[in-house]
């Protein structure tokens, strides 16, 4: 068995390989982001920086900090609300099935794999029409399009829960609502934390809803620096500075909650 | 009384989410078919009634012919690539190796990002500027001595789309990964232990045990990653821009209704791409359900 362990140790080599793979990006806007501006030119593009500066790093976020902004504004609200709704609609469709519960779910699920050029004039439309612009139209339209992966995630947590928990509480007497609160809603929690990231995450990574229904004062980070990159005054060095703060709040997510992340994604593929 | 109650009770929490998802994904496609057999072209609408006439002028539209051909480019490189990769890099992680959860936490990172934040650096990376002004991968080549490696990358005439898919086999790669980690865990111990008492190989077991019981993850994984290439967008705005060459159905929509503001042939892209979007899927979903059910 021993000799086993030992033979698989040059399977390190690829795996190592891939590591590099994986971080050049990385390693690209980070050394790039702490060099100082009389230290960047082409050439030496690969090397790691003589000191530490945050030339770029100020200069970027001095362009792209009310974006930032508006993003966590649209981003935290919507996230909120979609897991509320995705638990209420989890617990009514596992535990208290009505007559046609079972038909509307892969309608609702259908919802989540849509191209969004397939709804997208309509949505302009409304929205304008409705009077809800920018990032409150924005939100609106993240909640209403992740309502089939929250639902999906809580409905699948909730429906591997014993049926006897809840039998027990209904002969004690308890209505629905109070199965809820104060049977289900405490033992909820890491489903919270699985919608809440994903539902963060792909608000806060969207460019297609944002480039249709924002303008430029409320522009989220992901148009922002798109618009940033396509021009051809700001230099690459503060792109690449730009494009960590912006990948920066989900790296963080996903650095402290990778698990729970993992899971989001997996019940994306509906197989969670 | 009480069950009379909470049925109604029931009904009030879920409807407003079911209303929205009927009339915010059913009601807008209903209405994006409309769009679609409408003359409407300019900022006010127009519903007057065209037919299929806008479905009809864009299978003649050279420009739609591209778009078909870079998708199924694209679909192909990073569909193979993904799945190659993900495989690959699962096996060698289910060895029980140390760091194990190191490295599949490193290789599942890119998913965290936006595809905007991955195109902005490839573009970087991958920018195809020669002599003095080289830099990114082509620089990198040179400089280690592989200059053979060097060339035009995205811009590479007919084959740019390649290279647009190896940022997204980057991104993706470690997604597939976690789809087959997860197959691979569920496989019994046992079934390996038996084969190897058998006297086979880890090659024979991995070519007639493994893989045949990892199908179902192969299948899913296909359709999320097919699906996804058929949508592929900001990737490609956040690398090339709205170069021509470059084009897939999501841009040409993009452009055509927002930019152009042919509204009726920008509806009926949509449309098409939610077409074949749903035929990998409506199956998907019925044979998910399907296993649920079963167990």
């Amino acid at each position: 068995m021993r000799s086993l362990r030992l033979s698989k140790n040059w399977l390190y080599l690829p795996l190592i390989g891939m590591a590099i793979f994986y971080l050049i990006p990385m390693y690209v806007m980070i050394i790039t982001g702490f060099k100082a501006f009389d230290e960047i030119s082409l050439k030496t593009m690969w090397d790691l920086p003589r000191g530490i500066a945050f030339d770029n790093y100020m200069e970027a976020f001095a362009k792209l900090s009310p974006s930032l902004w508006n993003s966590f504004l649209m981003v935290i609200p919507a996230a909120l609300i979609s897991s509320a709704l995705g638990s209420l609609n989890g617990f009514v469709l596992a535990k208290w099935k009505f007559r046609g519960a079972d038909v509307i779910f892969p309608f609702i699920l259908f919802g989540m794999f849509i191209p969004y050029q397939s709804i997208l004039i309509p949505l302009v439309q409304f929205m304008n029409a409705a009077g809800i612009t920018g990032l409150p139209g924005l939100a609106m339209a993240h909640i209403i399009y992740g309502i089939p992966i929250t639902t999906l995630t809580f409905r699948n947590y909730y429906a591997s829960l014993p049926q006897e928990l809840l039998e027990a509480a209904k002969i004690d007497g308890a209505s629905m609502l109070g199965i809820y609160r104060y049977i289900l809603l405490p033992i909820s929690l890491p489903s919270f934390v699985v919608v809440l990231i994903w539902q963060f995450t792909s608000a806060w990574n969207d460019f297609l809803f944002a480039v249709v229904l924002t303008s430029n004062t409320d522009w989220p980070i992901t148009v922002a620096l798109n618009n940033m990159a396509g021009s051809q005054i700001i230099a690459w060095n503060v792109q690449m500075a730009g494009s960590l703060l912006a990948a920066l709040p989900t790296l963080l997510v996903y650095i402290f909650l990778g698990r729970y992340f993992l899971r989001g994604l997996l019940a994306g593929s509906l197989k969670g | 009384m009480t069950k009379d109650k909470d049925r109604v009770l029931n009904i009030i929490l879920v409807s407003p989410s079911i209303l929205a998802v009927l009339i915010f994904v059913y009601g807008f496609i209903a209405w994006s078919v409309r769009v679609s057999l409408s003359k409407w072209k300019g900022l006010n609408p127009d519903y007057t009634w065209n037919s299929i006439n806008n479905y009809i002028d864009l299978f003649k539209d050279p420009r739609f012919a591209v778009d078909v051909k870079n998708t199924l480019i694209f679909t192909g490189v990073f569909v193979i690539g993904s799945l190659s990769l993900g495989f690959l890099l699962a096996v060698m992680l289910d060895q029980g190796l140390r760091g194990e959860g190191f490295f599949r936490s490193l290789f599942l990172f890119p998913m965290a990002i936006s595809y905007i934040v991955t195109g902005v650096v490839w573009r970087w990376l991958m920018n195809p500027a020669m002599g003095s002004r080289m830099s990114g991968f082509n620089l990198l080549f040179t400089n280690l001595g592989l200059d053979s490696l060097v060339n035009a990358w995205h811009t590479t005439p007919q084959w740019g789309m390649a290279a647009i898919a190896l940022a997204a086999i980057w991104q993706m790669s470690g997604y597939t990964m976690a789809l087959y980690l997860a197959g691979l865990r569920a496989i019994p111990q046992e079934l390996k232990e038996a084969a190897r008492i058998d006297g086979a190989s880890e090659a024979q077991i991995y070519r007639h045990i493994m893989i045949p019981l990892l199908a179902p993850v192969t299948l899913s994984a296909l359709i999320i990653l097919g699906h996804m290439s058929l949508k592929v967008f900001d990737l490609i705005v956040a690398i090339a821009g709205k170069q021509l060459q470059l084009d897939v159905p999501a841009i040409y929509m993009w452009q055509a209704t927002f930019d152009g503001l042919f509204y009726g042939r920008g509806a009926a892209i949509g449309i098409i791409l939610l077409l074949s979007v749903a035929i990998l899927i409506i199956p998907y979903i019925r044979y998910t359900l399907k296993t649920e059910a079963q167990q």
